[in-house]
């Protein structure tokens, strides 16, 4: 079974993709939570796969991370503060589902065409997981334009940090993974305990974007 | 000699953060500013000795080159200068009450843990070093912006999170790429990462993905120069937090992103089937100096003002770098400087006039001159410098870029004198209300020390009447590293 390595390293990145369009259709906090853990989840059996057949044992650290931080820690923390600012409600999206995953299959299209059409002399097994890799970034940024709450916008932008961490886990013997993982884990939390810290203080009435928006432009 | 010899390159990253360690933990304020400008003093001289001594091999982290020591000096001095500003401003926001002494201490210790980050990103040799760097001076600016904790500070700090964040996960990408290019060629590991080694096989990537790669790069990096449509989180991170970190943000870290981008256009250049990265680059350049100098004519508050000119300055300077060429790269370089050295200058006087009349709308802050003489025509010399007249250095520049852009682009020449006139006239429409005529608002004392403007001034004043020759035969030999 030559194929298997390379079948199996699909199947995962494949999934991140699928978990990515499952994060854009949802539309409730809490259900997008679960999915995300399950995004989560994905990322680090992808990179767990990675390391074995790379032979590359620092990217389990990067997978571990991946696991207990972005697929435990975080959904369950961003849980309570939906919890404690009463959010779970439905996700405001400024554009409908349908036109949202015409346009994520668009997304998923283009960079299917630029990714492939321009690693032809990358090997079969990183230029895979870059198409797949550039798709699931695209998708998060289009669920961080789709949506208004600054939570599901954070979901958004995780979403399109495991789909950089499944292209550098692709790039064979790309070094500093782990350190960069690291280094955006440290984001991430910085976002989690930001929103948190707001809210704490009192400061906005309304985790909604739209809400905070007010201030755009000038004091008059 | 003997000690200049054994200058070397960490010195610049181990000052800073060693005096983070130190300022985290110690109390009170006057003590703490004096170290806060200590520090920065050492590391000044520590990249200063950089400048002197010949370069130290590179490593497989961290080099020194000709081009990166420019930004150092230029880093490390503003650096200096504005912790001497920070100093006097802190103890007035003290005062007042807008900062308490526990935000202060974490304040410093940020500072300095910003100056370390932008040190480590200037002297990376390495494209994943360079953008771990590049993201922690992005946390640390976003922490200070956000200090005052006011809601609009807050949705200032967030706004800039966001955006910066998604900006770097761009250039994350960009680098993933690069790393993906020159992995056939240089082989696994390390060294496929070192920017000295990339550069000299960059002939033998593969000229499509580095194409698709520079793309995310710029688009990655241009959000933190703030060029046009990825500026939105500019103003509102200039206006919102503490002055002196404006004055560092629009001094230093844009140029920081910028030395970035260089870094990237000159690996593109090095591989000939490559997309030439000048057209793009003049493009974004050109876009945001027409929109921000448009932008200029309709702004309420002072900070939110040159926040806006230092977008326009960025395009420009990120123009004379796409139309490359040794003349226009030396006149972008020299941009460069003056408008660090401009720009934080005005930030200085802004932060005081802020004092003084306690309110940042320009609305209310009128008649400086007759009030403040000192305080009111520092700004009148400094708005004067960063619109481009004659005899200050900024005038030399955007002189030599225009007349050098004529002869190669002239299409491309009117749009670039076009954008400058626009600003030029906003800037002297804005000045004359704060400036000059009946004086208007609040007009409280202010204990300022003019000292870091007035040097930084002077130093633009003399760079427009005479560039030693030396400086001069340097600026020429990176414009010609640049390509």
């Amino acid at each position: 079974m030559p194929n298997l390595a390379f079948d199996t390293a699909h199947l995962f990145a494949g999934g991140l993709v699928l978990a990515s369009f499952m994060l854009l259709y949802q539309d409730r906090l809490t259900s997008l939570l679960n999915v995300y853990a399950v995004h989560a989840l994905v990322l680090a059996l992808a990179v767990a796969w990675q390391a074995d057949i790379q032979n590359a044992p620092h990217l389990y650290v990067t997978a571990a991370l991946a696991f207990g931080f972005k697929a435990i820690i975080i959904p369950l923390a961003l849980r309570r503060i939906i919890e404690r600012l009463g959010i779970h409600r439905e996700i405001e999206t400024v554009v409908g589902i349908g036109p949202t995953m015409l346009a994520g299959m668009a997304l998923v299209a283009l960079s299917m065409v630029v990714m492939l059409r321009v690693t032809t002399a990358a090997a079969p097994l990183a230029r895979e997981d870059l198409a797949f890799a550039l798709a699931v970034v695209l998708l998060g940024l289009l669920i961080m334009v789709t949506r208004r709450n600054a939570v599901s916008q954070v979901v958004g932008f995780m979403s399109l940090e495991n789909g950089l961490i499944l292209a550098a886990a692709g790039a064979k013997g790309m070094p500093l993974v782990v350190e960069i993982s690291v280094a955006f884990s440290i984001l991430i939390a910085f976002i989690v305990i930001g929103i948190f810290l707001f809210r704490i203080r009192e400061r906005f009435d309304s985790v909604d974007l739209a809400a905070l928006d007010q201030f755009r432009g000038e004091r008059r | 000699m003997n000690l200049l010899q054994s200058a070397r390159v960490e010195w610049v990253i181990l000052i800073p953060l060693v005096a983070a360690g130190i300022l985290a933990i110690l109390p009170g304020y006057r003590l703490t500013a004096r170290l806060n400008v200590a520090a920065t003093l050492l590391t000044l001289l520590a990249a200063l000795s950089l400048l002197f001594a010949p370069h130290p091999a590179p490593g497989p982290y961290l080099f020194v080159d000709d081009l990166n020591v420019v930004f150092i000096a230029l880093n490390t001095f503003v650096g200096f200068t504005t912790s001497v500003f920070s100093a006097t401003y802190v103890s007035h926001e003290l005062k007042i009450g807008r900062l308490t002494p526990t935000y202060l201490r974490f304040y410093h210790a940020m500072y300095q843990l910003l100056m370390c980050a932008m040190n480590v990103a200037l002297v990376a040799n390495n494209i994943g070093l360079m953008w771990v760097a590049v993201e922690c001076a992005t946390l640390t600016t976003v922490l200070m912006v956000g200090i005052y904790r006011t809601h609009e500070a807050l949705e200032a700090a967030w706004k800039y999170f966001i955006l910066g964040s998604v900006g770097i996960a761009l250039a994350l990408f960009g680098t993933i790429l690069v790393y993906v290019a020159a992995q056939p060629v240089i082989g696994e590991g390390l060294d496929a990462m070192v920017w000295t080694k990339l550069v000299t096989q960059a002939a033998q990537f593969d000229p499509a993905l580095l194409n698709v790669a520079f793309i995310f790069l710029l688009l990655g990096y241009g959000t933190k120069v703030g060029l046009a449509p990825l500026h939105a989180w500019l103003p509102d991170a200039h206006a919102e937090g503490p002055t002196p970190i404006s004055a560092v943000l629009s001094g230093l870290l844009l140029n920081v992103a910028l030395y970035a981008v260089l870094r990237f256009k000159m690996l593109m250049a090095a591989n000939a089937a490559a997309v030439a990265p000048g057209p793009l680059m003049v493009t974004m350049g050109l876009v945001s100096l027409i929109f921000a100098a448009f932008m200029l004519y309709r702004r309420r508050d002072i900070k939110r003002l040159f926040a806006y000119s230092s977008i326009e300055h960025m395009g420009i300077i990120t123009f004379a770098f796409g139309m490359g060429g040794p003349l226009a790269n030396f006149a972008g370089l020299l941009h460069m400087t003056m408008h660090s050295l401009t720009k934080s200058g005005i930030f200085f006087a802004v932060g005081h006039v802020a004092h003084a009349k306690g309110t940042q709308r320009i609305a209310d802050i009128g008649g400086l001159t007759e009030t403040h003489p000192w305080l009111g025509w520092s700004l009148v010399a400094g708005v004067v410098a960063i619109a481009g007249l004659p005899p200050l250095g900024i005038f030399m520049s955007e002189f030599l870029m225009v007349s050098s852009t004529f002869a190669r682009a002239p299409l491309l020449a009117i749009l670039l004198v076009f954008g400058l006139l626009v600003a030029f006239g906003a800037l002297v429409l804005r000045l004359n209300g704060i400036a000059f005529g009946e004086p208007r608002g609040h007009n409280h004392p202010v204990k300022a020390s003019y000292v870091p403007q007035f040097a930084h001034l002077a130093l633009v004043l003399a760079a427009g009447l005479y560039l030693p020759p030396q400086l001069v035969a340097w600026f020429q030999h990176v414009s010609q590293l640049l390509g």
